[in-house]
């Protein structure tokens, strides 16, 4: 982390350029960075995606496995979202237990997927109270260069879509795997849009550098039918007004359609 | 094997609009008798614990949540202390016994994520600079939770740190509003959370007009998300009145034993 003072001089830098609607990198307040989306680069998972926002790199991987499932929904498969802030991606990460920022990224991945019933959980039931397939979603990140939200909702999407389930048949309440594949039953296509408040501007897609002199930060998560499906306000000790929620509301509806034709393609 | 998955799904949906159809009755009244844009009964004391410099309890439903503050004291460890301004520590925590079935008491990722984003409500309130290098600690305990106790804990929490003396800039006060059986709801108990469509939490500060808290999961449109704010503003802003009340309520209680 910089000194305070390194801190101060940057957002002073940053705020008198966005006074007239410029950001340090030349981009648009809503303009995101370019999009670099590969599917399927792990062979070993049923699917993956890498996203590169900029800088920013993230792999998800997503595996299939057996489990049984929570007693309240007995009918229904498993997803479980876990976040690595891998040590190598940033200066400012450490090995160990997952801290409260992998907590909360992967958190609001997790709940992105889940309210907005991305996968048809009902489909991945063998056995109602005790069978059926458990998604374990796995972010990793690569590089951290602000934005890991974003990058890893848009890369988990991207995995999820790109997941292949081999074909099976039940003996004796058993899976006996079968030749094939089919896809995972995905429904909805959420995508998240974060913003940051830096002085009293909105932006989207922040770079480290403006990252670390936010205010505030705000993101929204929006399904394919335009309905907002999770929201979490977090980062630094600012605040955001109704109006300023209300202004993000409207640019995250255009902005998560946008970004949904480059993550799904099709 | 497909007609025995039908059939629990056809269950399933019975039993989920059977549940739904129990929320809201024919008069628009709530299964505790509430309208749909009324809080539950609060209820909030302040310096409730000796050892703390700041305290409160409260209670909201059958929420019943205790505060403890301690600070501004030494930063440990002594890497987290900040040159320029205090740190808040922030531990939100469930009781073994605050819910149905026993919750261990290893921090959960919930909890995790909880004590991050209530930190991130209170922070805006609180002149952090005026204490350099330290940290301030809020504990905040759930003896017994029945649905918001994230906003309830702030509620409290805020009453705590203005216990304790530490210089804010308003008092941060916070409810959730929601959305069940089809309709906007303020103030969202247990069973409407978990049957509902959507949860709205905020947290506000009345004088500043500033959210400090926001989360969302379900599934709403842009108009019903702004209704729904809107409404847990006016929650918020009828908790306020009786957080102040209780602040007050202390020195009085102090004078009076003064006077006797």
């Amino acid at each position: 982390m910089n000194s305070p003072i390194v801190v101060r001089i940057k957002k002073k830098r940053i705020v008198e350029l966005l006074a007239n609607g410029k950001r340090v990198d030349e981009r648009e307040p809503t303009e995101y960075r370019k999009i670099e989306l590969d599917s399927g680069v792990i062979e070993r998972a049923e699917g993956s995606a890498r996203v590169r926002l900029g800088k920013t790199d993230v792999i998800v991987g997503v595996k299939i496995a057996t489990g049984t499932p929570f007693s309240d929904v007995p009918n229904k498969g498993v997803l479980t979202v876990n976040a690595e802030l891998v040590p190598l991606a940033s200066p400012y990460f450490e090995p160990g237990p997952p801290g409260e920022n992998a907590v909360e990224l992967a958190r609001v991945v997790d709940r992105g997927i889940r309210e907005s019933k991305a996968i048809d959980l009902e489909k991945l039931c063998v056995e109602p109270g005790k069978l059926v397939f458990v998604v374990f979603v796995d972010v990793y990140i690569l590089n951290h260069d602000g934005n890991l939200i974003d990058a890893s909702t848009m890369a988990a999407l991207a995995a999820l879509v790109n997941t292949k389930m081999f074909k099976y048949e039940v003996e004796d309440g058993k899976i006996v795997k079968k030749p094939g594949y089919t896809p995972l039953p995905i429904v909805n296509y959420p995508i998240s849009v974060t913003f940051a408040k830096i002085g009293d501007k909105l932006v989207l897609d922040t770079g480290l550098d403006e990252e670390e002199v936010m205010d505030a930060r705000l993101t929204m998560t929006m399904d394919k039918d335009g309905k907002i499906c999770a929201i979490q306000k977090g980062g630094g000790s600012g605040y955001f007004t109704k109006e300023e929620i209300s202004e993000a509301a409207k640019i995250a509806l255009k902005k998560t359609e946008e970004l949904r034709k480059i993550v799904v393609k099709g | 094997m497909k007609a025995s998955k039908k059939k629990t799904k056809q269950e399933t949906e019975k039993k989920s609009a059977k549940k739904a159809e129990k929320l809201i009755d024919k008069k628009g009244v709530r299964l505790d008798g509430r309208k749909l844009d009324e809080l539950r009964p609060v209820k909030l004391e302040v310096g409730v614990i000796p050892n703390a410099d700041g305290s409160a309890y409260l209670e909201q439903g059958k929420n019943k949540i205790l505060v403890g503050v301690y600070g501004p004291k030494e930063a440990h460890p002594r890497h987290i202390a900040r040159q320029d301004r205090a740190v808040i520590q922030c531990r939100y925590h469930m009781a073994p016994f605050s819910v149905d079935e026993r919750k261990s008491p290893a921090p959960s990722r919930r909890d995790v994520e909880l004590s991050k984003v209530i930190r991130e409500a209170l922070e805006p309130a609180i002149f952090l600079e005026y204490y350099p290098k330290t940290a301030i600690q809020v504990y905040i305990e759930i003896l017994q939770a029945d649905g918001g106790t994230r906003c309830a804990g702030i509620t409290a929490a805020a009453l705590a740190l203005a216990d304790a003396g530490i210089p804010m800039r308003d008092l941060v006060v916070a409810c959730a509003a929601g959305k069940a059986d089809g309709k906007l709801m303020l103030d969202l108990m247990d069973t409407e959370d978990k049957v509902g469509e959507a949860d709205v939490p905020v947290a506000f500060m009345p004088n500043l007009n500033a959210i400090t808290l926001l989360q969302m999961d379900g599934n709403l449109s842009v108009d019903e998300f702004e209704n729904a704010i809107s409404m847990a503003i006016d929650g918020c802003k009828q908790i306020y009145a009786l957080q102040k009340e209780a602040l007050k309520l202390k020195y009085v209680a102090a004078e009076e034993a003064k006077e006797e």
